[in-house]
C-alpha cells in the first residue's frame, strides 16, 4: 500500500488536483467554490445548491437531469453548502462507475465531467434569471430545512452552542441562511449572485480514481480557463479569550438533555502545534480510550455518548453529551474534571502513543474512502498548507506529551449550553 | 481453503468452514491501507423465544436483550475490551439488529493480533450482577436518545403498524423498563445458544495475506473447545397477512410532521435464486418511481408534499419484510392518500424494455460504488449468505432481469391490507 501522490494543475480559472489510484470501481469528481463566509451571501450560497439541481440549459427539469444520471450508469450528484472556518464552500460531486468493470465498457468519465460543468455553467435560464418558479419552490424546500433541523436535537444544540459562543463572529453564521433574508430573494437576485460567484470564488477541482493525467485535464479544460477576478483572501479573525464562561440553558419537550461545551484553542490547522492538538483531542475525548468515555460513560454511568471535536480553521473545540436531565450539574463537573486532569498532564506517555497510532490510523482509514481522501487534501487549500499526506503522518508520530500540555494549556472553556426540559431547569 | 473468482469485479474470495463450524470468509485488497474483520452471529433482537442450549423448554427473554448482550461483552473481569484495541492502534465497534449481532474492527496495523482479539473477546464471555447493574443507565441514555428522534419514531412506528405479532415490532435495544428485568443468567443463556461458532460467521478483508490469515485463524479456534454444533430451535407467532394498523399517529414535540408508508413484504421466497429476484426487484420499482428520476417523485415535488428527506427503503428477511416510503411533510394526511394512490397504480402500469435497461444500469453502477466500501462489502455479503446468495454474483442477476420480471412483479408486489399509514405529529395544545 502506498498513498497515491497528488497532482497539481494551476489553470487561470481553476485548480486541478488529480489523484490516480486503482483502489476503487468508481471515479470521483469533486468541484468546490470557496467564499468567505458572509451574511449578506450566505443565504443565496445555500439556495443555490438547490437551484442549479434543477435543470441545466439542455436538461429542461430536474426529472430529465436525474434520467440522465442514470443513464450513466446511476452516476451520484450531489451539491450542498459547508462551513470551514470563516469560509464558506460549495461542493459539486459526481461519481460515475469505472467503465472497466462494467460489461459494456461504456465510456463513462468524460460525459460525466462535460454534465458536472453543464450543470454548474449552463443552468436552466430564462430572460437573464433563475425561473421563478424554480426558485420559490425551492425556497421552500431550503425553509423546510431551517425548520426540521430543530427536531434533530444534537445539531440544533450544535448550532445554538456556536450562536451563542461566536455570537458577532462571521463562524456563527447558519450553513442554510436565514429566513428573512429568503423573503427577498428571487430569481434575479440569485442569478446575479450565481454571475458573481462564478467569477470570484475560488475554484479547485478534484478528479480521483484510475484515470489518466492528460485524460483529466483534457475534461475539465473549461473549468481551468474560467474567467474569474479572484477576491483578496481575508486574515483569520483571532478572537480574545473569553474573561467569562457564559451559560445557556434552555428547555424543551425532550427525554435527554444535551449537554454540548465550547472552548477556544486558538490553533488552526496550519500553526505549529495543530498535530499536538489532534492528540490532546484523542487524549480528551476523540476515541472510546479517551477521558471523556472512560469517565462520563464508563465510570459513572452517565451518558451514551460523550465526545469531544476540534474545528481546524478557526480554532475551536467542543464536547457534546446527551444525559439525564437531572444529572446536569454532575456530567458538567467530570467533563471539567478531565479537562484539568489533561491540563494537569495526568496521562501516560504510552497514552500519547497509543493515540498518535489511532489518529494516524484514522487518517489512512479516511484515504481509503474516495470522499475522505478528497475532504483530506482540500482541507489543506483551505488551512494554506499543502503537504503531502506523509508529512501528515509523521507530524503526529513527532507529538510529545510535553506537546500536548502544551495545547492542554491553552483550550479555554468559553460556553456552556444546555437543552433540558422543564422539570429539570430549576435544578440547573 | 476454497477460492472463488469474480472476473468482471475482479474481486476474490478465500472460503472455508472450521472444524467447530464457524465459516470465514477473505477478501485480500492489497491497494487499501486498512483491514475491517466482522464477526457476527445470527442472533438478533427478533431471536426472542427459543430453547436454550441443554434445555428442553422454549423460554422468552426480556426485550432487548441481545443489544445489551452486545454491550456486555465487551466488559471482562479486570478490563474493557475497547482499550486492548485502543492499544493495539484499532478502532472497534458493535451493532445488534433484527437478525444480527456483530462485533468489528478496522485497523491499519497489528492486524494478526486484531484479530485475535475479536475473536477471542466475543468467544469468552464475562458477566456479573454488578456490571449488568451499570449497564442498565448507559442503556436507558441510548434509548432515550432514540426516543428524542423523529427518524427513528417514525420508522419503527411504520413497522408497529405493519406487524401484528412477530418480535420485529420490537425495538432493539428494549425500552428502559424491559432492560431493568435483564440479569446475568439470562445474558449467559442467550450467549451459549446462540454464540456458538456454528452460528457465526468472520469475514475479514483488507491489506492482509489470506494463507497467514487463514492459519490464524485455524489456530485460534484450534485452541479452543465448544460444545458440538447443535440445531437451535427458535420460535416465532405465526404473523398475519395483514397489517397491524391501517393508520398509527405517534404525537412528538416536532416541528415538521412526517408521513410514512408501509408495505408489508411477502417472504414466501420458493429458493434464494427467487429470494435475491424479489429484493432487487423491489428496490428498483421503488427506485424508478419514487427516486428522483421518477414519475412519482416529480408529482409529489410538484404538489409541495415532500422535501429533500424524502426517502425509501426496503428489508427482506427470512421471515419478515418491510419497505417504508416517507419523510417531512407539510400536510401528512394529503401525503398518504397520494402515496397510497400512487402505489395502486403502480399495479397497472407497464415498464418499457429502455426504462429497465436504464434501471439496471444504475443499480450496477450504484453497486460498484457501494464495494468501494469494505464494510458494505463485509456486511452485505454475511447478510445475503445467510439467505443463500452471494454478493458478487449480484451484478449478473441484475443483467438478467427483463421488463416483463418487473411487470409481473408490479401485478402481484401488495394488496391494499398490506399497507400501513404511520405520521410523526406535533403534540397537541
Amino acid at each position: 500500500m502506498k498513498i497515491a501522490d497528488e497532482q497539481i494543475i494551476t489553470g487561470k480559472g481553476a485548480t486541478l488536483h488529480i489523484i490516480p489510484t486503482k483502489k476503487y470501481k468508481t471515479i470521483s469528481i469533486a468541484v468546490k467554490l470557496q467564499a468567505p463566509l458572509e451574511r449578506k451571501t450566505i443565504t443565496a450560497r445555500a439556495l443555490l445548491p438547490y437551484v442549479l439541481q434543477q435543470g441545466t440549459a439542455n436538461l429542461p427539469d430536474a426529472r430529465a437531469l436525474r434520467i440522465k444520471l442514470d443513464d450513466l450508469y446511476g452516476a451520484i450528484l450531489s451539491i450542498s453548502g459547508t462551513k470551514k472556518g470563516e469560509k464558506h464552500i460549495i461542493t459539486l460531486r459526481l461519481d460515475v462507475a469505472n467503465e472497466n468493470y462494467l460489461s459494456d465498457r461504456a465510456p463513462l468519465f468524460e460525459k460525466a465531467v462535460d454534465l458536472l460543468r453543464e450543470i454548474l455553467f449552463e443552468p436552466k435560464v430564462e430572460d437573464g434569471a433563475f425561473t421563478q418558479s424554480i426558485v420559490t419552490r425551492e425556497m421552500q424546500t431550503l425553509r423546510q430545512k431551517m425548520t426540521a433541523l430543530k427536531d434533530d436535537k444534537m445539531s440544533y444544540a450544535n448550532m445554538r452552542l456556536i450562536d451563542e459562543m461566536c455570537k458577532g463572529e462571521s463562524y456563527s453564521l447558519h450553513v442554510h441562511g436565514y429566513e428573512e433574508d429568503l423573503e427577498a430573494m428571487d430569481g434575479q437576485k440569485l442569478f446575479a449572485y450565481y454571475k458573481q460567484l462564478l467569477k470570484q470564488d475560488k475554484m479547485d477541482i478534484y478528479i480521483l480514481g484510475d484515470v489518466e493525467k492528460e485524460l483529466a485535464e483534457k475534461a475539465v479544460r473549461p473549468f481551468l480557463e474560467r474567467d474569474v477576478t479572484p477576491m483578496e483572501e481575508k486574515a483569520a479573525a483571532v478572537h480574545p479569550l473569553a474573561e467569562d464562561v457564559k451559560e445557556i440553558v434552555e428547555t424543551q419537550d425532550v427525554q435527554q438533555a444535551k449537554l454540548h461545551l465550547g472552548y477556544r484553542t486558538n490553533i488552526r490547522y496550519d500553526d505549529s502545534d495543530y498535530a499536538a492538538l489532534q492528540v490532546f483531542n484523542g487524549l480528551f475525548g476523540g476515541f472510546p480510550s479517551s477521558k471523556l468515555f472512560r469517565n462520563v460513560r464508563e465510570k459513572h454511568s452517565l451518558a451514551y455518548y460523550a465526545a469531544s471535536r476540534f474545528e481546524s480553521h478557526k480554532g475551536l473545540l467542543f464536547v457534546f453529551s446527551g444525559i439525564d436531565p437531572k444529572d446536569y450539574h454532575k456530567a458538567k463537573e467530570i467533563i471539567d474534571a478531565q479537562l484539568a486532569a489533561m491540563q494537569a498532564g495526568d496521562f501516560e506517555a504510552n497514552e500519547v502513543g497509543e493515540v498518535k497510532d489511532l489518529i494516524v490510523s484514522q487518517i489512512l482509514e479516511t484515504i481509503d474512502n474516495p470522499a475522505g481522501h478528497i475532504e483530506t487534501l482540500y482541507q489543506q487549500v483551505v488551512g494554506h498548507k499543502n503537504i503531502p499526506i506523509e508529512k501528515m503522518l509523521e507530524a503526529i508520530r513527532q507529538v510529545t506529551k510535553e506537546g500536548v500540555l502544551q495545547v492542554a494549556e491553552k483550550v479555554q472553556l468559553d460556553t456552556v449550553y444546555l437543552l433540558t426540559n422543564k422539570e429539570a431547569e430549576k435544578d440547573a | 481453503m476454497h477460492k472463488k473468482h469474480y472476473e468482471q469485479l475482479q474481486e476474490s474470495i478465500y472460503a472455508e468452514t472450521l472444524p467447530n463450524g464457524l465459516k470465514v470468509f477473505l477478501q485480500p485488497k492489497s491497494e487499501m491501507a486498512k483491514t475491517y474483520a466482522i464477526f457476527s452471529t445470527n442472533y438478533g433482537s427478533i431471536d426472542q423465544t427459543f430453547v436454550p442450549l441443554d434445555g428442553k423448554e422454549k423460554i422468552t427473554v426480556p426485550e432487548g436483550i441481545a443489544h445489551f448482550l452486545e454491550h456486555k461483552l465487551f466488559e471482562k473481569e479486570d478490563r474493557d475490551v475497547f482499550q486492548d484495541f485502543t492499544k493495539q492502534g484499532a478502532s472497534a465497534n458493535a451493532f445488534t439488529s433484527f437478525t444480527q449481532t456483530a462485533y468489528l474492527f478496522s485497523a491499519t496495523s497489528n492486524i494478526e493480533e486484531n484479530v485475535r482479539t475479536l475473536l477471542d473477546f466475543v468467544q469468552d464471555p464475562y458477566f456479573s450482577d454488578k456490571s449488568v447493574e451499570k449497564e442498565k443507565g448507559i442503556i436507558a441514555q441510548e434509548i432515550r436518545m432514540y426516543d428524542d428522534q423523529p427518524d427513528w419514531r417514525s420508522f419503527f412506528g411504520t413497522i408497529q403498524s405493519l406487524f401484528q405479532s412477530h418480535p420485529v415490532r420490537i425495538d432493539i435495544a428494549g425500552t428502559v423498563e424491559s432492560i431493568q428485568e435483564i440479569t446475568k443468567e439470562d445474558l449467559y443463556t442467550c450467549y451459549n445458544t446462540f454464540y456458538h461458532p456454528s452460528n457465526m460467521t468472520l469475514f475479514v478483508t483488507g491489506n492482509i495475506d489470506q494463507e497467514k490469515m487463514m492459519d490464524l485463524i485455524r489456530a485460534n479456534q484450534d485452541g479452543k473447545t465448544f460444545a458440538p454444533p447443535a440445531e437451535i430451535e427458535r420460535f416465532f407467532p405465526k404473523e398475519p397477512e395483514t397489517v397491524a394498523e391501517k393508520k398509527k399517529i405517534v404525537r412528538m414535540p416536532v416541528s415538521v410532521a412526517k408521513c410514512m408508508i408501509g408495505i408489508k413484504e411477502k417472504t414466501d421466497y420458493a429458493s434464494p435464486e427467487a429470494y435475491l429476484k424479489q429484493e432487487l426487484l423491489t428496490d428498483m420499482m421503488l427506485d424508478y418511481y419514487f427516486s428522483k428520476s421518477g414519475v412519482n417523485y416529480e408529482e409529489l415535488y410538484k404538489e409541495d408534499l415532500i422535501d429533500d428527506s424524502f426517502s425509501f427503503e426496503t428489508s427482506l428477511e427470512k421471515n419478515f419484510g418491510f419497505s417504508i416510503i416517507g419523510g417531512n411533510t407539510k400536510e401528512p394526511d394529503r401525503f398518504a392518500d397520494t402515496v397510497k394512490g400512487m402505489l395502486h397504480r403502480m399495479k397497472d402500469h407497464t415498464v418499457t424494455e429502455a426504462e429497465m435497461e436504464r434501471m439496471k444500469k444504475k443499480t450496477i453502477g450504484q453497486i460498484l460504488r457501494a464495494m468501494n466500501s469494505l464494510e458494505f462489502v463485509s456486511n452485505r455479503f454475511i447478510q445475503y449468505h445467510l439467505a443463500g446468495v452471494d454478493l458478487f454474483e449480484i451484478v449478473p442477476a441484475i443483467e438478467k432481469l427483463t421488463a416483463e420480471d418487473a411487470n409481473d412483479f408490479l401485478k402481484e408486489w401488495f394488496s391494499e391490507d398490506r399497507l400501513s399509514v404511520c405520521q410523526i405529529l406535533p403534540q397537541e395544545a
